[in-house]
């Protein structure tokens, strides 16, 4: 198990034994370059089984199969859906600002690339290791508003306008309480560092320690991903499909990408803050603990997202001002008191 | 056009269609785009009750992968036309039809959207969706039970996976 367990690390060590000197500047630009091959596979590999899992999970929640002409469980129909994308006619509005229209998917599809690279997939397993790394993620991913909004403004219209205003709306509220739910952890911890984070709930997962923050980053992860029931800015109903309502094809296929990269980025960092990263039981190497942890915070996305119904944007914007926001400073003032308590104590019982 | 310039046509279509690498291409593309249509939200009258039905989890048209109704015309492949379409409906469905990119088919549901249905003789309606937009293909009925749209979009499925077979049948050899 163990030698499974560093076989990423024994195949990283003999990439880099294949240089003169292994720790060369060569040597650390290849790493580096394996390293955002295998992020950028990570996402299209993300995207194109949680698109079929969504639709499985669609079709388990209101009883029905779900795909299954295609390939066996219908596990091609992704593929096809991808090459159907690919396709299809790309058509750029009269209208639109042109520049701004093409490169606002790829900034949607470049986010998750960056945030997910300072994740600690297994032990010493973090692309980069950055000791801000909490900071770094956080103000990456607030960027995808600026795509959202990109594309709503270049597409010259209205419905695209309206989906990217409401973006900009929404997932600046919830910046907020996402932010202070985090900030109990890094109180006990006392660092910005990801990689030392999880080396720190080698006894306990913080979600035993922060229950209420768990709680209010899962709500707030979900609204920043732009999911049901938090899903007004592609609401169907009211702006067509938000920002989206004038890209075609692959255009459009990048920001589906982004989205279930950022998905899965929102779910890692989960993984990573609440549930001990890749620490668990030896009876599995540590990075397949992480990847099953972070299956389970995507499976109740999903669920959440096909239960409830989308709530109105004035309810969106108090569950995030009057609900959220308090609740997650009431964490930071618990786990401030907690601390102080576990100071006084901890001298005196000999810990 | 004349009978040379057709015949002309006729060859360099042929030529292309040997080309080894575009035909194996569209194979594959085919067998993409049969296999996910995505059909734009655009039910008209009863017979979109009935398209609904398809959806749901008696019929579940996601078995076969079409179930992604898309509310923006831009990212849909097929267009269902459920329903009685009216005179002054016509130019909307047209754009909409429009502002979908191609590759695109029509499917028209039901007798109205077939040939006007009951409602022929009234001077408000549409005697068809054809006189608007090229349909793929009709789907009788009044309305067609969700097991006839599964069928006529798997008939289309049919069509688009056998382009040649298609043309044969058209226009002959």
């Amino acid at each position: 198990m163990n030698a499974l367990n560093q076989l990423p690390l024994n195949i990283a060590a003999a990439i880099r034994s294949l240089f003169g000197d292994p720790h060369s500047i060569w040597a650390d630009l290849t790493m580096d370059i394996i390293s955002i091959i295998l992020v950028i596979v990570l996402i299209v590999l993300a995207a194109l089984i949680l698109i079929l899992l969504e639709r499985k999970v669609a079709g388990w929640t209101s009883q029905r199969p779900g795909p299954n002409r295609l390939g066996p469980h219908g596990w091609f129909q992704t593929i096809a859906d991808a090459l159907k994308l690919m396709g299809k006619e790309d058509v750029t509005p009269a209208g639109a600002d042109r520049l701004m229209f093409k490169i606002a998917p790829m900034i949607m599809f470049a986010l998750p690339m960056m945030t997910l690279a300072v994740i600690p997939y297994g032990h010493g397993m973090a692309p980069i290791r950055l000791n801000l790394g909490i900071v770094y993620y956080l103000a990456i991913s607030a960027v995808s508003t600026l795509a959202l909004l990109m594309a709503g403004w270049s597409s010259n219209n209205k419905y695209s306008l309206l989906g990217g205003m409401r973006a900009v709306a929404q997932m600046i509220s919830y910046e907020i309480p996402l932010v202070f739910s985090l900030l109990g952890v890094v109180m006990i911890t006392q660092t910005f560092n990801l990689s030392q984070i999880v080396a720190d709930q080698h006894t306990i997962p913080f979600i035993v320690l922060q229950p209420l923050a768990f709680v209010v980053y899962l709500i707030a992860g979900v609204a920043e991903v732009n999911r049901a029931p938090f899903d007004l800015v592609e609401a169907d109903q009211e702006v067509v499909a938000g920002p989206f309502t004038e890209y075609t094809g692959l255009r459009w296929g990048l920001f589906f990408l982004g989205e279930y990269g950022n998905m899965t980025a929102v779910a890692a960092l989960t993984t990573t803050m609440f549930l001990g990263g890749w620490q668990g039981p030896a009876i599995l190497p540590g990075y397949v603990w992480f990847f099953l942890k972070v299956g389970i915070i995507i499976f109740f996305q999903m669920w959440v997202r096909w239960t409830f119904p989308r709530i109105r944007i004035d309810h969106l914007m108090g569950l995030a001002w009057k609900v959220l926001l308090p609740l997650s400073i009431l964490n930071i003032f618990l786990t401030g008191v907690g601390i102080y308590i576990y100071q006084l104590i901890v001298p005196r019982i000999g810990g | 056009m004349d009978v040379a310039k057709e015949k002309e046509l006729r060859e360099a279509e042929l030529l292309v269609e040997k080309n080894v690498l575009v035909t194996t291409i569209d194979k594959v593309l085919n067998w993409a785009r049969g296999h996910s249509f995505w059909p734009v939200t655009f039910g008209l009258a009863c017979c979109a009750i009935e398209m609904m039905a398809t959806g749901d989890s008696r019929y579940d048209i996601s078995r076969f992968g079409w179930e992604v109704f898309r509310a923006s015309p831009r990212q849909a492949d097929l267009m269902i036309v459920a329903g009685t379409c009216t005179r002054k409906m016509a130019p909307l469905l047209r754009r909409i039809y429009d502002q979908m990119p191609e590759p695109k088919w029509v499917i028209a549901m039901g007798s109205c959207a077939s040939a006007g249905g009951p409602f022929i003789d009234s001077y408000a309606m549409l005697p068809g969706v054809d006189k608007v937009v090229p349909v793929d293909v009709y789907i009788p009925g009044c309305p067609p039970r969700p097991e006839s749209l599964l069928y006529g979009i798997l008939q289309l499925q049919q069509k688009v996976a056998n382009p040649a077979k298609v043309r044969l049948m058209q226009h002959g050899k």
